[in-house]
């Protein structure tokens, strides 16, 4: 809404929004025409009483609003910042055919945010232990909503997680300056109080072998999609090359932005170049406009059929990142460190099953951009290690763990959901699919007995 | 946190560190590796497991940077902040017949765990270290006691055999029919070495050891040409088939931050004279 100038704010790694204040949310709120039967719940793959939540910030009854949201989503001032919302909820809102949605996100962000800082909301009931164990793998948002709602229902959880830190791409991947850290923290302490158990450092698989895994009543596979893709070019492991995954997990998670104070470094391009078109792609560009680097996007289609969200496109432009679309990698340069890379311009034809267009490659129609960097940002599939050391976890194609409506693989108490079911996705269809299928491991677990 | 247990100095520069990790000891195998990350601000590095014992694991390490020297003015009862675990493929052990394990340098230190492994699995595991000079040899007792026969180099001829490991196993290939070779040490000892077996067709394996991140496979820093193929060797390694690795490009990709390693370790020399001095002096 009033976003810190372009100018500023390519110097530092603080929040681009600012948020709303008071008197701006509840002006927001009194938008909403509290439907009868509202569409933007539709869109909100958590069912948030959107309605319902909105009335009470019209009141500026902020806390009550935030009780609301509670009860469906655990992790709201994450999700106000980072859901694409012109898909979801506000692209369903009546309004948006008018062309201005109530802001949803920015309510929800809101008011997660005022209950973080003036509040000390208190953690919801919780049911009567149960005595069932469950193990989660992953603290991404789909194991995280999961861990939560199961151990609201009584039982007892475990989340293991290989990384130094909870909260998956939410703090390895996102950038500070998109979604802070200590908001990720908060959220997730949020969950820990409710008596959830973490174990860091823990890559299930290795420091807990499948065999104990199972060896619980039910296990709840989150381990997202975490495998970077790479092109098969030439020169794509010259020094300089990185994945968007390395990249930003250097500068969000290390902090190799404060280098040396903090001891992991990154390469300091001055021009860098990405590859990519969706989220990850915009955050890698802005992070290295962030470094000091000029920045340029590479992409296939054109801007419009980018996947990143709208707000992310634009603002990586009013940063400065350049964008070379119609345009696709076939070689990169360089002895010992990337020095350009070639591309060929790309023509669209026809739509494919996502209704996007089909880029071909035009022939002769080289080109070389210059860069010292190459940041690859064109895609994760779901982590392969634990599912395939799991015997009879039937997968897809791409790699994913094959799932039924209610979350349930094809072993009866093991249940998957977020990113390692779906492929790359997003936080809320991660959380979605988390919550049904902890409704569905709670209904086994109690008909157990 | 993890705690120190036991740690000393083992030879000049290089220290041996046990830390109590019950996650990693209780299922740790030869050729794997954990992850150690010692405070808030510190980097994540990849050191092997070189020892179990009940809740305890080693690690083995030469001081060259940063991290390490820090890891190196750490005593018993300090805490590290994270050490995740155990990381990596295990090594291939099975009944080969005979077996050469070579360990030059530091890497020596990963020696003993694999010889003791293939002793277990039936082998008969010769044994063969190298360093620089005698001072920089380590384990050497402990590879004696695992191997049925050991031999040892020195660059400058300080002990044992005058010369490389490469011109020991290149005698023993003359003189024995071998099965198996394993090679763990600096890359260019590894390149190198390799290249003596390249020519009787033995089985060689190495352990790489490119610049990693997470260690689970999620950054691609670790990648390494294997085959002509990409591999990322925190997960389908660290241990791969020595006669198709890329080398080379291990190298250059080991020196991607050489001169931001030179500024930090600077840094912190400067700051542990001025802060520390006492306490490491006294
Ligand atoms: C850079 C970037 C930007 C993005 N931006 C947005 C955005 O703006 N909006 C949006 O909605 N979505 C965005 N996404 C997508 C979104 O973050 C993911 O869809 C979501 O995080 C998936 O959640 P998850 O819980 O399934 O997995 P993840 O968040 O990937 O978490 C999985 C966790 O499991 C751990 N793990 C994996 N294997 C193991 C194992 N064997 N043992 C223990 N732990 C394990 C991992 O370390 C990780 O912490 C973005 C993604 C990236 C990478
Ligand atoms: C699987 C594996 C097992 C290893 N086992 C051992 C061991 O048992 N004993 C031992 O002494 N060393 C081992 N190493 C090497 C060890 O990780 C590096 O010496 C250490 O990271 C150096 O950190 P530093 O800050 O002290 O030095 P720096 O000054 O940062 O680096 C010195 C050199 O170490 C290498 N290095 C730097 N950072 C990393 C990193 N994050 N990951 C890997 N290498 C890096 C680089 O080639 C660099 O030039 C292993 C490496 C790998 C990949
Ligand atoms: S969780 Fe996301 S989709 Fe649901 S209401 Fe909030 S911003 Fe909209
Ligand atoms: S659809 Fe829009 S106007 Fe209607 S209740 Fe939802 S937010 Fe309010
Ligand atoms: S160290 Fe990150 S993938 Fe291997």
């Amino acid at each position: 809404m009033r976003d810190r100038s372009p100018d500023l704010r390519i110097h530092d790694f603080q929040e681009v929004d600012p948020g709303l204040n008071g008197q701006e949310a509840i002006a927001e709120a009194m938008l909403c025409l509290q439907c009868k039967k509202p569409l933007c719940v539709d869109g909100c793959p958590v069912g948030i009483d959107i309605p319902g939540f909105i009335a009470q910030v019209a009141e500026g009854n902020f806390l009550a609003a935030y009780e609301i949201i509670r009860s469906e989503n655990m992790l709201p001032a994450i999700c106000g910042r980072v859901c694409p919302q012109e898909v979801q909820c506000e692209g369903a809102c009546v309004l948006a055919n008018k062309g201005s949605p109530v802001a949803i996100g920015a309510l929800e962000r809101f008011v997660a945010d005022r209950a973080r800082e003036e509040t000390d909301p208190k953690p919801p009931a919780l049911a009567e232990q149960t005595g069932k164990r469950v193990a989660v793998v992953g603290s991404g948002p789909a194991g995280v909503t999961a861990a939560a709602e199961l151990v609201r229902r009584g039982h007892s959880v475990t989340i293991f997680e290989s990384l130094h830190e909870a909260g998956g791409v939410l703090i390895y991947g996102i950038p500070e300056f998109r979604l802070p850290k200590e908001v990720v923290r908060a959220e997730i302490e949020g969950v820990k109080d409710l008596g959830v158990t973490v174990h860091l450092n823990h890559l299930a698989g290795r420091s807990i072998t499948p065999e104990e895994l199972l060896g619980h009543d039910a296990v709840f596979l989150a381990m997202g999609a975490g495998l970077p893709h790479f092109m098969g070019i030439d020169g794509e492991n010259l020094n300089g090359v990185y994945s968007a995954n390395e990249f930003l997990t250097r500068v969000n998670l290390m902090h190799a932005d404060r280098f040396p104070e903090s001891d992991t470094p990154v390469m300091q391009g001055r021009r860098v170049a990405v590859v990519g078109g969706g989220n990850v792609a915009m955050d890698a560009a802005r992070v290295a406009r962030r470094l000091g680097a000029e920045a340029a996007l590479i992409y296939r289609r054109r801007e419009e059929d980018m996947p990143a969200r709208k707000a992310e496109t634009e603002h990586a432009k009013e940063e400065g990142v350049r964008f070379i679309t119609c345009a696709n990698p076939v070689k990169i340069y360089g002895e010992q460190s990337v020095t350009g890379i070639e591309c060929l311009r790309m023509d669209l034809q026809g739509t494919d099953e996502s209704g996007r267009p089909v880029p071909r490659p035009v022939e002769g129609s080289n080109f070389v951009v210059d860069a010292d960097l190459c940041i690859i940002a064109i895609g994760q599939s779901p982590n392969p290690l634990l599912a395939r050391m799991i015997p009879g976890l039937r997968l897809g194609k791409r790699g994913t763990v094959l799932v039924d409506d209610d979350g349930r693989t094809s072993i009866p108490h093991v249940f998957a959901g977020g990113d390692i079911s779906t492929g790359a996705a997003t936080v809320i269809t991660a959380m979605g699919s988390a919550k049904v299928a902890a409704v569905a491991i709670d209904r086994m677990l109690m008909e157990q007995g | 946190m993890y705690r120190i247990k036991e740690k000393k100095e083992l030879a000049d520069g290089i220290y041996e560190c046990w830390i109590e990790a019950p996650h990693i000891s209780r299922h740790a195998r030869a050729g794997q590796f954990l992850v150690l990350r010692i405070d808030d601000s510190g980097e994540r590095i990849p050191l092997t497991i070189s020892g179990v014992d009940g809740d305890d694991v080693r690690v083995i390490y030469m001081a060259v940077g940063k991290t390490t020297h820090y890891l190196a003015s750490l005593g018993e009862g300090d805490l590290i902040r994270d050490v995740a675990g155990p990381l990596g493929t295990p090594a291939t052990i099975r009944d080969y017949g005979t077996c050469v394990v070579i360990g030059g340098g530091v890497g020596i230190a990963c020696t003993p765990i694999i010889a003791k492994e293939l002793r277990e699995a039936g082998n008969r595991v010769i044994g063969i270290i190298g360093a620089r000079n005698a001072g920089l040899l380590i384990c050497e007792d402990e590879m004696r006691d695992v191997c049925d026969e050991l031999f040892v180099c020195t660059d400058d001829g300080s002990s044992g055999y005058h010369g490389f490991p490469a011109g020991l196993l290149k005698r023993e290939l003359e003189a024995l029919s071998i099965d198996a070779v394993w090679i763990i040490g600096p890359a260019i000892m590894m390149k190198i070495t390799s290249e003596v077996t390249r020519p009787y067709g033995v089985k060689t394996f190495v352990s790489l050891n490119p610049i990693m991140v997470d260690g689970t496979g999620m950054c691609g820093s670790c990648r390494v040409t294997v085959g002509g193929e990409t591999k990322f060797a925190c997960v389908d390694g660290p241990e791969f088939d020595a006669h198709q690795v890329d080398f080379d490009e291990l190298m250059r990709r080991q020196r991607i931050y050489l001169d931001q390693e030179k500024e930090a370790l600077a840094l912190y020399q400067n700051h542990e004279c001025r802060c520390m001095g006492d306490r490491k002096h006294a």
